[in-house]
This record gives C-alpha cells, sequence and structure tokens, in this order.
C-alpha cells in the first residue's frame, strides 16, 4: 500500500480559509444578534425611568375628589369590563381575554397587597399605563390596551390610581396566561414591542378647537377605540391606529365598523346630538349599538358627562374621510334562488318587527332598508345578528330595550345566508350576497 | 312587554309557552322568584347557556325582574303530556323518588321543596311539571357537574349529587310523563318546612341580587 501523498499546497490554504471564513460569518452574525438584542432591549426603555428605591404606596388615603374624579376616568377607559369576571368582584380580575395567540388573564386591580394593586406606588401604575411595564419589571401584554393608555395622561393615571386605591381589597390571584409558545415570552413580547410600541402622549394642536383635543385624547387614549376600530396585522398590533378605519376583532369575529366614513359608523353628516345619544343610551335616530359595542355603552361612554360626549363626537366627525362618497364599486346581482327563499324566510321570522317594507318600527324594531349596518361589505355582524340576536345595553336614557331572538335554533345555516343576502338586496338595498361558507366563517372564532 | 321580550319566543316558545316536545323549558307562569334568580345566573355565569348570556349581558337587575315578572304573571293553559318515554320499572323508580324521596341515601321528595302538585311553590320554587325530559336531564346533571349553580348553600347541588343515572333517567322519563294539574299555578306555601336550607330560596325571600 502506498503512502498517503502530502496533501497540497492547495488544499491546506482551502482548509484554513474555510474556518476563517465560518469564524467571520459566525462573528458578524454574533454582532448584528447582540445590535438587535441591544436595539430591542433600548427601545424597550425608550423614555423610561426605574422606579425608585422603596418604592410604594402612599400611607394617607387618597383624596375624595381625586378619588371620584378617578371614577369617572376609569369609566372613560372601560377598565372595569376586561377587569371583572362575569358575577366576579368588581375590578379583581380573572377574566379571559381571548387573542390569536393564547388567553391572556386580566389582574386584579383592588388594593390587595398579594394579589392586587396594594404595593403599586402611582409612579408604577402609571409607568404600567404609559410604558406597558409591570411593577416587577416585566413587560405586559398588549391585550392590556397600554399603546392606547400610553397617551393618558400622569394626572389622569394618579386619580384613576387613587380610584382603585379606594376599593375594597379582594383577594384572588392572578390566573397565568395561557399563551402559545413563543408568544408567552417575554423576549418574544420586547420584540413586538420593538416593532411595534412607542411611549406616547398627545400635545394638543393649537390651532384646533379645546373640544376637538379633548376628544381626540379620549377617543386614542382612554377610550381605546383603536383596540376595535383599527385594522390589525399579523402580529396582531394595530395598524394606523388613529385612523379608525374598521378592524374584524380578532377571535371575537365581530367586524368594528370604520369611523372614518358615513358608509361605516362614522358619523360626519349626524348632528352631533345624535352622536351623542348613541354613546349615551346606546339608541339614535339612525343607529343602535350590537354587539361588543353594547358593552363600551353599557359600562362606560353611559356615564360620561355631556361635554365629554360632545368632544368625543366632535372628533370622530372630524376625522379625515377615508373614502370618497359614492365611488364604491356596486355589488353583483344575488342569486335568485336565495333571494326567494330568502324573501320567504323574512316574511315568516322577519316581517313581524322589521315590517314587509323593512322599515321597522321607530323606537322598537330598527329599519333594515337602508341601513348601514346590514349593508357592511363584510356580512359578518349580519350574520351574527340572526344567529344570536341581541339587546341594545340597558342604559338611563334607554332603560327597557326591544330586543331579536337568537335564530341558530331556529333556521339552518343556509336559510341565514338566504335571509342575509336578501335583507341585503331588498327595498333599494345593495350588498354582496352571503353564502353558507360565509355563516360557518361567521360561527367560527376566528383568529384561533 | 311582549314586543319587549319578543327575544324570548324563538326558543320559548310563543309567549313563553314552551311544551315538553323540544328542549327548552315553558317559562310562562313560573314564580317571578325563580326566573328573576335564574336571569341573574346567566348573566353573572352562575348557569351556562351562551345565548342567555349573550342576550342578558348588558341588562340591570331591574329590567331582569320586570321580564321575570312579566312571564310569572302570564296565564296560559297548558299542552298534554307526552306518552312515556321509559318502561314501567323505571317510572315506578321515578315516581316513588319524586313522592317519597330515598331517605336511606339522604334523599329528600321532590314534592317536599316543589309542592304536592309539582307545580312549584312562590316566590322561589319552580315546577317540575310541564318540561321536556331532555332539559330536566340536562339540568340535574349539570348540578351534578357544578356548571348550574344557585346561592350557596345549594340545595339542589346537593340532592343531584346523590342522585345515580338510573336515578335521574327514572326521575325526569316520569316527571315529563305527568299531565299538568288545574291551572298549574305554583302554590302559594310549601306543605311543611324544606328539608335542607336552600341559599336561592332565602335570596329570593329578601328579594335581593347577589
Amino acid at each position: 500500500m502506498n503512502a498517503a501523498p502530502a496533501p497540497t499546497p492547495t488544499t491546506t490554504t482551502a482548509r484554513s480559509r474555510g474556518p476563517k471564513r465560518w469564524a467571520l460569518a459566525a462573528l458578524a452574525v454574533a454582532v448584528l444578534l447582540v445590535a438587535c438584542a441591544s436595539a430591542v432591549a433600548w427601545l424597550n426603555r425608550w423614555g423610561e425611568a426605574p422606579l425608585p428605591e422603596g418604592d410604594g404606596p402612599p400611607s394617607a388615603p387618597p383624596a375624595a375628589r381625586s378619588v371620584a374624579r378617578g371614577e369617572y376616568l376609569a369609566r372613560a377607559g372601560n377598565c372595569m369590563a376586561c377587569h371583572t369576571e362575569a358575577g366576579g368582584a368588581p375590578f379583581a380580575g380573572g377574566r379571559g381575554i381571548e387573542t390569536p395567540f393564547g388567553t391572556v388573564y386580566s389582574t386584579n386591580l383592588t388594593p390587595d397587597p398579594d394579589t392586587g394593586l396594594g404595593r403599586w406606588s402611582a409612579g408604577a401604575f402609571w409607568r404600567a399605563l404609559h410604558h406597558g411595564r409591570s411593577r416587577d419589571g416585566r413587560l405586559l401584554y398588549p391585550a392590556f390596551p397600554y399603546p392606547s393608555y400610553t397617551h393618558v395622561t400622569r394626572e389622569d393615571a394618579d386619580a384613576i390610581y387613587d380610584y382603585l386605591r379606594s376599593l375594597p381589597p379582594v383577594r384572588q390571584p392572578a390566573r397565568p396566561h395561557a399563551l402559545e409558545f413563543p408568544y408567552g415570552t417575554q423576549t418574544a413580547l420586547a420584540v413586538w414591542r420593538a416593532m411595534f410600541f412607542r411611549p406616547g402622549g398627545l400635545a394638543p394642536e393649537a390651532d384646533r378647537p379645546a373640544e376637538w383635543n379633548r376628544g381626540r385624547y379620549l377617543v386614542q387614549g382612554l377610550g381605546h377605540c383603536a383596540a376595535c376600530h383599527a385594522p390589525r396585522n399579523a402580529l396582531g398590533a394595530t395598524r394606523d391606529a388613529a385612523g379608525l378605519r374598521g378592524g374584524l376583532i380578532p377571535v371575537q369575529n365581530w367586524y368594528a365598523p370604520a369611523l372614518d366614513t358615513v358608509h361605516e359608523a362614522g358619523v360626519a353628516d349626524w348632528p352631533v346630538e345624535e352622536a351623542v345619544a348613541l354613546l349615551r343610551d346606546g339608541v339614535a335616530p339612525r343607529g343602535t349599538v350590537t354587539g361588543p359595542m353594547a358593552e363600551v355603552v353599557f359600562r362606560s361612554t353611559q356615564y360620561l358627562d355631556d361635554a365629554d360626549l360632545r368632544a368625543i363626537a366632535a372628533y370622530l366627525r372630524a376625522l379625515p374621510g377615508g373614502e370618497p362618497q359614492g365611488r364604491r364599486p356596486t355589488p353583483p346581482e344575488p342569486p335568485k334562488a336565495a333571494m326567494e327563499q330568502g324573501s320567504a324566510l323574512y316574511a315568516r321570522h322577519c316581517a313581524q318587527c322589521h315590517g314587509d317594507d323593512g322599515r321597522g318600527r321607530p323606537g322598537a324594531f330598527p329599519p333594515l332598508a337602508g341601513n348601514r349596518a346590514v349593508l357592511l361589505d363584510t356580512p359578518v355582524n349580519v350574520v351574527r345578528t340572526i344567529l344570536q340576536g341581541g339587546y341594545p345595553p340597558v342604559t338611563a336614557g334607554h332603560p327597557r330595550p326591544h330586543g331579536m331572538p337568537p335564530f341558530t335554533q331556529v333556521i339552518s345555516d343556509d336559510e341565514v345566508a338566504a335571509v342575509a343576502t336578501y335583507v341585503r338586496n331588498a327595498w333599494g338595498n345593495r350588498a354582496p350576497g352571503v353564502a353558507t361558507m360565509d355563516v360557518y366563517r361567521a360561527r367560527e372564532r376566528r383568529g384561533r | 312587554m311582549a314586543d319587549r321580550v319578543i327575544a324570548c319566543t324563538a326558543c320559548h316558545g310563543r309567549e313563553g309557552r314552551a311544551t315538553q316536545q323540544g328542549y327548552f323549558p315553558r317559562i310562562a307562569g313560573k314564580p317571578a322568584g325563580y326566573l328573576y334568580h335564574q336571569l341573574l345566573h346567566f348573566r353573572d355565569g352562575r348557569r351556562s347557556y351562551p345565548q342567555m348570556s349573550y342576550l342578558l349581558e348588558h341588562m340591570t337587575d331591574g329590567y331582569l325582574r320586570e321580564i321575570a315578572g312579566y312571564f310569572a304573571a302570564l296565564e296560559l293553559p297548558y299542552a298534554p303530556p307526552p306518552p312515556p318515554q321509559a318502561a314501567p320499572p323505571a317510572l315506578e323508580r321515578g315516581r316513588r323518588l319524586v313522592h317519597e324521596g330515598d331517605a336511606a341515601r339522604g334523599i329528600p321528595a321532590c314534592v317536599q321543596c316543589h309542592g304536592a302538585a309539582m307545580t312549584g311553590v312562590q316566590p322561589a320554587i319552580p315546577a317540575l311539571v310541564g318540561l321536556p325530559r331532555d332539559y330536566l336531564n340536562s339540568q340535574i346533571g349539570a348540578w351534578q357537574t357544578g356548571q348550574r349553580r344557585s346561592h350557596a348553600p345549594d340545595c339542589m347541588a346537593r340532592v343531584a349529587r346523590q342522585l345515580t343515572a338510573e336515578d335521574v333517567s327514572a326521575v325526569s322519563a316520569w316527571l315529563a310523563a305527568q299531565p299538568v294539574p288545574g291551572t298549574g299555578k305554583p302554590a302559594a306555601q310549601a306543605p311543611g318546612p324544606l328539608p335542607m336550607p336552600c341559599g336561592g330560596v332565602e335570596a329570593s325571600a329578601r328579594g335581593d341580587a347577589p
């Protein structure tokens, strides 16, 4: 057997160059990773000061005036809706907020020292609202709408803190979130925040009336309207939160209509009084709140004072229109068979309240003819309404509402599709027809 | 008021008089306190039926009380019961449990609380006759699993947990086959003292919300 040939110089060079290249590449990747990690870390600390040593709640009880103000502001922020379980102690947390990434459980906001905010300072509370960081330094999930609450002023945050501190303490430990990997990790959250969150604050626009500025503060801040009324990207971040261009609420699967166009839920062509009435009473001459908005009126906006409701209305009326009127393409004619089937079903199940002419009965049953909630491009809300029925919220201004029966036990999905197609295309209405598949989709909780 | 509660009629029948043929219980003529507390239970998560919770989610105690009062005050005839859905031995077992209970196993007779005519007792105890068998089965089952609850001490949960699957099936089969006597109105009071404390009855007597 011959001895192995001595390696040629060429191979030696190639062998030694290989590891060098790899080392260089690895170094470059490492540098890039460190740079990204530093950027993420730095962006997550943007404008944030650490809590002082020995930080904790003041020993003196909160001032009554601040408590009262805080209660009002907590209503404006609708804190209670998420931080209270059905039938549970107010503000004691435990309600599951379903997201496409898993379920986030709300925390206990009562002043219990071990399970609530009892050891929190006003500064820590402000940091949670403004920076989305918990007292112990953990990043908070944006199911807590701090991308909106970051606009809340320190003064208002302090008043809400005082109000929460005045509540009876309830011992109720937080339930651990049930998020899928990797969304449950702090690293994933830090990356998300680096991409989509910056602490805010709204400087008043001097050339706008004070009322408009107040409305903008309530809508973009405490009201967190964008949480539903703005579209979200694949990672669950709202896109163009200030635009309020409408969005499908993940998992809940209701479409929150656009507030910037009169074709959906815009109020630019409504008298201010009617927009105020809708938010205060849940009903107005040209609309009734349903679905998730019923909760907003029931727990939040019905308690706002007239000046704030007018400010919200003024701001919404002045939103730049997203879509010029009269330029929407006309949807195609619906299938004849569906219209005939839908017409028969309508006569049997719907006409008693909504009328043969689709005009409803003022003060009791809403009209369907010309009703923009019926005519939204996406049929999900009209289908959900047929399946689930519903009542407008009971409010001081509208204490004995009429309701609609759920038809999910009464008619099949095919029939729901036909009757939805019919009401969207009878009496001069024109909107895309509804297929049985749309009904299946509306039943599913999309995004899970 | 009938127009305001038309939402209830898709399932509970015209004027709330669902028959024993389907699943949904009749609500017309039930004791007002009972109906009111069931509405609160659905709204506040002590009873679980998503459609009910969805309809009631944004209602005040006051409006729920008014709705309960409206249905309680309706006096409407009952349909005759469907034919029995079990063999005679099971029906006899059901009849005995309803009328005599089983003292050895700590099961009181149903009639001790729900009235000798089983048409319920004012203001908080519901009728057991005039209801679909499937509904009766699912309610006793829900009490056994804790899915249906009342105020503590929850007497029905305690009774339900003493019943075997055969007991439940026998009781529901016998009850669902009984005609509703007379006008079906709830009795003014129970035949004697209740055999165990019932939080729901006490809450209703206080007239309070939980």
